[in-house]
Order: structure tokens, then C-alpha cells, then sequence
């Protein structure tokens, strides 16, 4: 059952953001099981965040909101500020200035109580190499508060195709067998937002396509909010609503890949990606 | 702007809420270590092997000694004593900052820290880690000594029970303040695991009286809880009775290092997140 709630446009952040994205028809922070959760606020709110360990400003003033449900592309080069930034939202890293809320709450007050809500996956970090796959699960399933993790466990390792590692340390699975346990794990607690660092880096074709069709699905069938970097653009531009590009850590472009490849003036987010990250962006973009 | 917030608490189905400590969390991480042991053989007798060595090494020096001088039955037995509770501290306070050594060299910090885990509950859980260690390690060493050195410390458990139990809360202290250092300084920081303790000990006393040590550092050795609980062996040892002046004086300064060690870590967390170390420990 589909519900919206009126409520949500008493605050003036959803008024502005409302209907950035339509699901038919409906605003897109409508949620799919309205028995347990509400649609207070969008999924991730950034305001003038702002961070620097000294000058120039990693984080300058970026400001933005996603709304429940949506697929964001969070692009940039290298050092644009994409890793600082998802460590702010994350609250791993406090921001010099500026304010984040996640699903309504305020980061990092509320620090814990979003974080049993979200989840995140990188293939930069790891579970312990000399446990199983399924005892790295178990670990994270009771860290998680989650019910029944047995089924949990058994339902998403069937579905990233893991079942038969179960038994298997993790530190003896191939490169792209490691990043899809990393997605199983940071889909343990049925997250309201995943964020994910670069999901697809270390899978082949094939792997890397039966992820993003994974992420979609989750996405169709639990509301999912999927915030996410990369640095493969035709990646991107399949997967995303949306794309937030930075650069030098300021707000570049924010728009559906279409509409910000039609105001660049681009045929493809590889061609913008390389103009910026070569400094070849002609002067009107103020990259 | 208006304020966003929540109604009711939106919760999704398969978890439960988040309360304040959770036992819960506590036995996850506890599990986690506790399936590393299972899995490895040569991480399992490590638990034992130094203590053994250790063990052997001071064992057999004592009986030589007890060789040259006839009566130093009292001395054997500090030695004895010493070693096995020195080894009682020093793997305590291991069990907390090689746990999170572990993580940070396995690349999970980031996973654990983005859970709803609280600093409470991931110290908490290397704590019980700790006193789970020592319940092995100082049976056996107690059996060997026992068995090898006619060495019955059981006689004495009892009375030496407070003591143990204050050099336990010591070695917490002195594993949260290295985990803290190890967080803000990094890989290069890693050896203060093994190094902090025995800074501690010429000035605990362990294998002798404070009374050995020049006049100066006996001030300062006074204001450890590990003094105080070495001293009240030696004369539990001795066969007197139990000194609760020590056991006072180590249980007070034990209040007084795990404030100092908490407020440590906290402060260093709180630098973590301003410089985002627990991002750059994922190497």
C-alpha cells in the first residue's frame, strides 16, 4: 500500500524538494510499508556543510537533500570531497561547520538511533578475514539488533549468490565475492539508506550488473534511499535519479543525469567528468 | 526553517529499538573474538604461551635461587606470585588494545563504528574479553606452579581475590589509554600495546618490595593501584593477613585511572572525528 502524508509539506525543506522526483505520480519520499514507518523529512539533508583541517576547505558550503527512495550518484575526482563528505553523513567525522540529518534526525546527536537505520559498504573496508562468511554476518546481525537473523542471513546470501560460502573465512573470497558480502552485510538491518563507496569497483561486467539490478529491486521493494559514489559514469547513468558532481569540494552540478548533461552541454557524465577533472571545464561551469 | 523530525519512531521490520547499552552488542563483539579463537590454533595458544614461558623462566630462576640461599621459601613465593599476577594485568590490558588492533588491521573499524554501537559497549565487550583470558591464564599458571614448584597460590585465592580484582580494573585502565593512543597516533603507535605495561612495572614492584626502590620513586609508585595490590601480595604471601589499607589505596586510585582513562578515550574520539582517524585507519 502507497501513502502519502500531508504532513511532510508543513516543513518548508520537503516543499522545496517535493516532487524533485514523481513515482506515479506520487512524491518520491512515499514509502512502502506505512504500518511502521512515516515520511517525515527527506532521506538525507546536508546544509552549508563545511570541512577543513586547516585551509583550503575540503567541504566548502555544500548543501543538499535527497528525498526517501531516491538512487543519487555522488561523483567527483579524486579529492573532490566525496569520502569526507559521506564521513560527515556517516557521523565518522564532524563537521567544521553546517548541519546533516538523516532521516529527520540530527547528526551527530541522534548518531546512534540513525545508524541502526543505515547502513554503508565499501570495498575499502573489510570484515575480518579469519571468520566465515557466516559468522562475519552473525556479528554484524546482533550488532544490528536484527530478529531472526538466521532467515535474514540465509534470504540475502541466496541472493547476491553467496549461499555456498557460507562456511568460507572471508579473507579467502575472491575480490568481487568480498564486495558483495560487504552489500550483504549493509543490508543486514533492512537499512532506510544505504550508502555505498564505489559498490561495483572490484566486480567484473556480469557481477557489477547483477548488483545494480540487486540494488534496484531492494530499492522497488523496500523504499530504499541508495547513496552512492563511483567512478564509472555509464554506471551512473543507469543506476542514478540523480547525480550530485563535486568539485574541489563545492556542489558542481545537482540534477538528473540527463538535465545536467543537457546544461553542460555534454553527450555523456565521462566527457564532463574528464573536462572537470582535467581542468578543462570551460570557465562557466565554475568548476 | 522548520524543524524535520520524526513521528512515532519509524522502524523497520526485523530489528528491534535502540536502548541505551545493550547486552546485545556486548556479546556481538564478544562473539566476534570468541570465533577467532575457535578458528585458529596458533591465536589460541598464544593465550597460554607466554604466560608459560614466563612461568618457566621465573620458575626456575626462583628455585635457583632458593638453592643458594636455604630460606628464601618467602621470596620464591613473591616471585611466584609476582609473575603470575603480573601476567594476570599485562593480559587484561592486552585484551583491549590488541582487539582493536585487530580491527584496525583487518579494516573493520569503519564497519563496527557506523553500527549503533557506543564507546560504552565496544570497550565493554574487550573488558569481558579480558576477564575471560585471565580465568584461563591464571588457572593454569596456578596448576603449573602447583605441579612444577609445589606452589599452592590457591591456599591463598581468597585473600587474594580483591587484590586480582583491582589489578584487573588497572589493566582495563592501562588498555583503554593505549587503545586511545593507538587511535590518535596511529600504525606507529601500534608497539605501545606491548611496551605501556612494563613501563609500569620496575615502579609496580612485582618481584620485589617498594622498599627496594629509591625514596623518590616510591612517591610515585604509591599512586599506582598496582602497587598497592603487588605489596598486599607479598604480604598475603607472608601468610598475613589481608592488607585492606593496600586494597583501599588500590581500589581509590583505581577510581581515579579509569576516570582518567575514560575521559582519555572520550577526548580522543572526540579528536577522531574532528580529524577523521577512524576514516584514515582503514589505510
Amino acid at each position: 500500500m502507497c501513502i502519502t502524508s500531508p504532513l511532510a509539506y508543513d516543513f518548508p525543506i520537503i516543499r522545496a524538494n517535493a516532487g524533485a522526483r514523481k513515482v506515479d505520480g506520487r512524491p518520491a519520499w512515499t514509502v512502502y510499508n506505512a504500518a511502521v514507518t512515516l515520511p517525515i523529512g527527506p532521506a538525507i539533508l546536508a546544509q552549508r556543510l563545511t570541512k577543513h583541517y586547516g585551509a583550503p576547505a575540503v567541504v566548502e558550503d555544500l548543501s543538499f537533500a535527497v528525498e526517501r527512495g531516491e538512487i543519487v550518484g555522488f561523483l567527483g575526482p579524486n579529492g573532490a570531497g566525496k569520502t569526507t563528505t559521506l564521513g560527515m553523513l556517516l557521523g565518522l567525522l564532524k563537521p567544521t561547520r553546517g548541519r546533516v540529518e538523516i532521516l529527520g534526525l540530527p547528526m551527530p546527536e541522534a548518531r546512534r538511533r540513525i545508524l541502526a537505520r543505515v547502513n554503508f559498504t565499501s570495498p575499502y573496508v573489510s570484515l575480518p578475514g579469519n571468520l566465515t562468511v557466516g559468522e562475519n554476518l552473525a556479528v554484524f546481525a546482533r550488532l544490528y539488533g536484527v530478529t531472526r537473523p538466521g532467515e535474514r542471513i540465509d534470504a540475502l546470501l541466496q541472493r547476491f549468490g553467496l549461499a555456498h560460502l557460507r562456511n568460507r573465512a572471508a579473507g579467502r573470497l575472491s575480490s568481487g565475492e568480498g564486495t558483495r558480502l560487504g552489500l550483504v552485510k549493509a543490508l543486514l538491518n533492512d537499512p532506510e539508506v544505504l550508502f555505498l563507496d564505489e559498490p561495483t569497483a572490484s566486480l567484473d561486467p556480469d557481477g557489477a550488473e547483477r548488483v545494480r539490478q540487486a540494488l534496484k529491486e531492494i530499492r522497488d521493494e523496500r523504499g530504499m534511499t541508495l547513496f552512492y559514489t563511483s567512478h564509472n559514469m555509464q554506471e551512473v547513468e543507469r543506476l542514478s535519479d540523480r547525480i550530485l558532481f563535486l568539485h574541489r569540494g563545492r556542489l558542481l552540478a545537482d540534477g538528473a543525469p540527463g538535465d545536467v548533461l543537457r546544461r553542460f552541454e555534454r553527450d555523456t557524465l565521462e566527457h564532463m567528468f574528464l573536462d572537470v577533472a582535467r581542468e578543462e571545464a570551460p570557465a562557466a561551469w565554475g568548476a | 526553517m522548520g524543524r524535520v523530525g520524526t513521528i512515532g519512531a519509524p522502524r523497520r521490520a526485523g530489528t528491534r529499538d535502540v536502548p541505551g547499552v545493550s547486552a546485545g552488542r556486548i556479546l556481538a563483539l564478544l562473539q566476534r573474538q570468541l570465533y577467532l579463537y575457535r578458528r585458529s590454533l596458533i591465536r589460541s595458544l598464544e593465550i597460554v604461551y607466554w604466560p608459560v614461558m614466563d612461568l618457566l623462566v621465573w620458575g626456575f630462576l626462583s628455585v635457583y635461587v632458593r638453592q643458594l640461599r636455604g630460606g628464601a621459601g618467602a621470596a620464591v613465593a613473591f616471585l611466584l606470585g609476582g609473575m603470575i599476577l603480573w601476567d594476570i594485568f599485562f593480559r587484561v590490558q592486552q585484551a583491549i588494545s590488541v582487539s582493536f588492533l585487530e580491527d584496525v588491521w583487518s579494516r573493520n573499524l569503519v564497519n563496527v563504528f557506523v553500527t549503533p554501537i557506543s564507546t560504552v559497549e565496544f570497550l565493554s565487550a574487550t573488558m569481558l574479553l579480558g576477564v575471560m583470558k585471565i580465568a584461563i591464564i591464571g588457572t593454569l599458571l596456578a596448576v603449573l606452579a602447583l605441579a612444577l614448584y609445589a606452589f599452592n597460590i590457591f591456599h591463598y585465592s581468597v585473600a587474594l581475590l580483591p587484590l586480582v580484582l583491582n589489578l584487573i580494573v588497572a589493566a582495563w585502565s592501562m588498555g583503554i589509554i593505549t587503545t586511545a593512543l593507538i587511535l590518535r597516533y596511529g600504525h606507529g603507535a601500534e608497539a605501545l600495546a606491548w611496551a605501556i605495561p612494563f613501563l609500569f612495572q620496575p615502579l609496580s614492584a612485582v618481584f620485589y618490595p617498594v622498599a627496594v626502590l629509591p625514596r623518590a620513586i616510591q612517591r610515585i609508585a604509591w599512586m599506582l593501584p598496582t602497587t598497592h595490590a603487588f605489596e598486599g601480595m607479598r604480604t598475603v604471601l607472608a601468610g598475613g593477613p589481608l592488607p585492606w589499607g593496600h586494597v583501599g589505596w588500590a581500589a581509590a586510585t583505581n577510581v581515579a585511572l579509569l576516570a582518567i582513562a575514560v575521559a582519555v578515550f572520550a577526548r580522543v574520539m572526540a579528536t577522531a572525528r574532528e580529524l577523521g582517524l577512524l576514516l584514515r585507519t582503514e589505510g
